[in-house]
């Protein structure tokens, strides 16, 4: 097996290095050509407002602009956001960090000729931040800190803000946030983007055939002067994982944006050689163990500490990294951001995070015969989605078995599993995530508050919700810090409400003539495609047509 | 009153035949059945005998030995991963005999169940007749329009997974097909003078039904018997093996097939391979013995054999 995984270490390597070095004589972008996607998920709408899922990001992103973006040159960093329909640098608070002033890029078209102006981005986020009654915004919570959206101009858009907010600027920069027409908005209603599209995005949607596809060609008229560089792209339709691996084995298609297995990658690079190119990334996206407070006896804090006790994060890095989409240890924000706690500390303060396993275990095994509960019986809750639900939910039934709790596994497809959690609460613990787009800690980490509509731990914390409270009025980052600390030790250690266990960890296989497209920390993420392009002589050798 | 008598070295009883006397000629007779009965009667022996016969944990997971191939050695214990291990570096001879376990129980339950109830409605819905058996029968052409697995799929998204709810979801197909072919012969017994008699003398329906009818549709019953465990192992692996069956830890076959089919076909054949032949095996074994049974009992065949 070492071997074996040796051989396909080199065959990964040697395929970066094979790449690069062809990146090295070829760097200048090229023009032309179609992109070929899968997607493994359906369009439930083409309205970002009110989607979260890849399903409909993937292939409508490129028809929309947002007001600001990641950067797309620099998408793996959590804190690089540029202008995308504003000019010159993302706006700095102003007015105690109350006031954001973002000039308007002049000389914008929608695709059906309409012009730009702040007046359109105004109403974009009216309906985002303050939708009227009967429209849903599904981040419209993001937003509180909002006072008032003016324009004081046709170039200029102004957010007042009711405190200076560390939030703000990344929940601007979030990928669902596309720019419409106010024309759009005030002729057909704020429901029509729900069924049409019209943005001024990168390319002009062309048309998309249910359960087939969904074609885009480039837009000439694009604010980023030079791109895209693709003619067009085409987003396949392919909700099985083998499907859309054979796609791009057998160059049906160029790359896939959500990610793949560990097996799927290595498959693919010991069939294709230095025809793929791998990129790989730390995933704004983290599993948890979920116990239901209201159902005893994990009422009781020393059974739900018993829980995370249990779990040897360390070993499952090492080596579920191998099997699932899963990877890195980590507390409640995301591992690379600079907000997030270093290991060192989350193993000398947070149960569950210590080096000797052995001893968390007796530890756990101490706190359950305290309770009363030695030889725990419970069931799990896990939804029937492989990667990484079922995976990670089977090495927790082992790692709670090596505790001496025993542990039955119900799986549920995804229409009752979320039944079941929101509506029934008939789980003891259930496996849960929080996934977001762009990392943004404050808000990432508002999953934990009792409070929250996506808590389903069933439980009541008033320290928490304060805890909470102070670090959304913290100006800067100096002071959210160690408020977040506090935060998350009463979520992780002393409430032990829930159980983070291991970080996602995003694979991307895609052919090695795709160019220009850089991996980011989430699925959603940088994917309006302006920046690719095909690199026609790799292409023509690798035999694809 | 004349008699004569036989002499006595002629009035020899037939020698009283011993259970290998009667095994060697069903293996003459039956070859094809004999060789199912030995795969039911190893796979019986496997999940009775389970814990004994396991060299490890069947849900213990050893990642320092996932996907290790069939002969690697555990090195703290010294036993012997003979069939391999799986992604979790569990043992794939474990899991497979504890499968057996899983696969007899909803094989046996699933079957027992279905073809027993079907039995009843089979005979209820001939003797009765009339309103009753137009209503039953409409009833079981509902159930019998959906292919097994597509009813038993239908039945697992409504109530959910788990082996209960396997045994559940294969039983209910099972209970039309039985009353059907039960009640056809059930048919034919109805119009026989044995029941009008009993009907005259002034016996209970019940009575009617379950002694002078039910025993006189055995043969058909034991035939469908036979064959639904073997489609009932085939489902639940089949179920398992679409994540809506048996789940982990819990060691069945079509679920660890599941887990290895698509991601080890190429690198780790082992783990899909061991699962696929012992649900091959289990289901030609239980078909052959049913083969068998069927020449057995019916008149027809068991000349010609």
């Amino acid at each position: 097996m070492k071997g074996l995984a040796q051989k396909l270490g080199i065959a990964v390597l040697g395929a970066t290095f094979a790449y690069s070095a062809s990146t090295a004589k070829a760097a200048a972008p090229e023009y032309g050509g179609t992109l070929n996607i899968v997607v493994g998920s359906k369009i439930p709408s083409y309205d970002g407002h009110i989607e979260s899922t890849f399903g409909m990001i993937h292939p409508i992103r490129p028809f929309y602009s947002l007001l600001i973006r990641e950067n797309p040159d620099n998408p793996a960093s959590p804190t690089d956001f540029v202008c995308d329909l504003c000019v010159g640098d993302v706006p700095k608070g102003t007015e105690g960090g109350t006031k954001y002033t973002f000039k308007i890029r002049t000389g914008v078209k929608f695709h059906d000729g309409t012009p730009l102006t702040s007046a359109d981005i105004k109403a974009t986020f009216d309906k985002i931040v303050n939708p009227p009654e009967g429209i849903a915004s599904n981040r419209k919570a993001y937003f509180k800190m909002v006072e008032s959206i003016t324009t004081p101009d046709a170039e200029t858009l102004v957010f007042k803000l009711k405190h200076p907010s560390g939030t703000f600027i990344p929940s601007v920069a979030m990928p669902f946030n596309f720019v419409y027409s106010k024309k759009d908005l005030d002729t057909h209603g704020l429901k029509w983007h729900q069924k049409n599209i019209n943005g001024t995005g990168a390319f002009s949607f062309v048309e998309h055939v249910q359960g087939s596809h969904v074609k885009g060609k480039k837009y000439a008229s694009y604010h980023h002067k030079g791109r895209p560089y693709l003619d067009s792209y085409t987003a396949l339709a392919a909700p099985k994982m083998s499907v859309r691996l054979q796609a791009i084995r057998g160059g049906r298609a160029d790359i896939e944006f959500r990610g793949f297995p560990p097996k799927a990658r290595d498959d693919l690079v010991k069939a294709l050689g230095d025809k793929i190119k791998v990129q790989e990334s730390d995933w704004n996206c983290v599993l948890l163990a979920t116990p239901n407070h209201e159902v005893k006896p994990f009422d009781d804090p020393r059974v739900r500490k018993a829980l995370t006790l249990s779990i040897d994060r360390m070993s499952g890095s090492k080596y579920l990294s191998n099997i699932a989409i899963v990877k890195t240890p980590g507390g409640i924000v995301f591992p690379s951001h600079p907000m997030a706690t270093p290991m060192s500390e989350l193993q000398a303060n947070i149960a569950g995070y210590g080096k000797d396993v052995n001893a968390s275990r007796a530890e756990a095994k101490k706190l359950l015969q305290e309770a009363g509960q030695s030889g725990l019986k419970f069931t799990f809750l896990n939804r029937g989605v492989d990667q990484p639900y079922k995976i990670v939910g089977t090495w927790l039934l082992g790692q709670w078995k090596k505790a001496g709790m025993k542990v039955d596994q119900v799986v549920k497809p995804t229409t009752p599993f979320y039944a079941s959690l929101r509506k029934k609460g008939d789980f003891d613990v259930s496996v849960d995530f929080n996934c977001q787009s762009i990392v943004n800690p404050i808000a990432d980490v508002s999953k934990f508050l009792p409070t929250a509509g996506n808590n389903y731990a069933n439980f009541e914390d008033a320290e928490l919700v304060s805890i909470y409270d102070e670090m959304l009025k913290a100006g800067t980052e100096a002071e959210q810090k160690p408020l977040l600390r506090k935060y998350e030790k009463r979520v992780l250690n002393d409430l032990a409400s829930q159980a983070i266990t291991l970080w996602w960890y995003k694979i991307n296989p895609h052919r090695s003539y795709v160019k220009g497209w850089k991996i980011a920390p989430s699925h959603y993420l940088n994917q309006s495609l302006d920046n690719i392009w095909i690199d026609s002589a790799e292409k023509k050798r690798q035999g694809v047509m | 009153m004349a008699t004569s008598e036989l002499p006595n070295d002629e009035f020899v009883l037939p020698k009283q035949k011993t259970i290998w006397d009667n095994i060697l000629r069903m293996l003459r007779r039956q070859p094809l059945g004999s060789a199912g009965a030995v795969v039911i009667i190893l796979m019986a022996f496997a999940a009775v005998f389970a814990e004994s016969i396991a060299p490890f944990d069947p849900e213990l997971e050893n990642f320092e030995y996932m996907l290790s191939p069939p002969g690697t050695v555990h090195e703290d214990t010294g036993k012997v991963f003979y069939f391999g291990t799986d992604s979790f570096g569990r043992d794939q001879l474990s899991r497979m005999i504890y499968g057996a376990r899983t696969a007899l129980l909803v094989g046996f339950t699933a079957s027992f169940c279905g073809a027993f109830l079907g039995l009843i409605l089979g005979v209820a819905s001939a003797y009765f007749g009339g309103y009753i058996d137009l209503v039953l029968q409409r009833v079981c052409d509902v159930f019998m329009a959906f292919p097994l697995i597509i009813m038993a799929l239908a039945i697992v998204s409504i109530f959910g997974t788990g082996v209960e709810m396997v045994i559940i979801a294969i039983t209910i197909p099972f209970i039309p097909n039985c009353a059907r072919v039960v009640r056809s012969s059930a048919l034919a017994l109805k119009g026989l003078p044995y029941i009008d008699a009993a009907r005259s003398v002034g016996y209970g329906h019940v009575r009617i039904i379950m002694r002078h009818m039910v025993p006189n549709v055995m043969a058909p019953f034991l035939i469908m018997l036979t064959a639904f465990v073997g489609q009932a192992i085939l489902t639940e692996a089949s179920l398992s093996y679409l994540g809506m069956g048996v789940q982990e830890p819990t060691a069945a076959w079509g679920l660890m097939l599941q887990g290895g089919a698509e991601e080890y076909a190429e690198s780790a054949p082992w783990v899909p391979i061991w699962p696929g032949v012992a649900i091959t095996l289990a289901v030609f074994g239980f078909n052959l013995f049913g083969d068998a049974v069927r020449d057995v009992l019916d008149p027809k065949l068991r000349s010609q054999t």
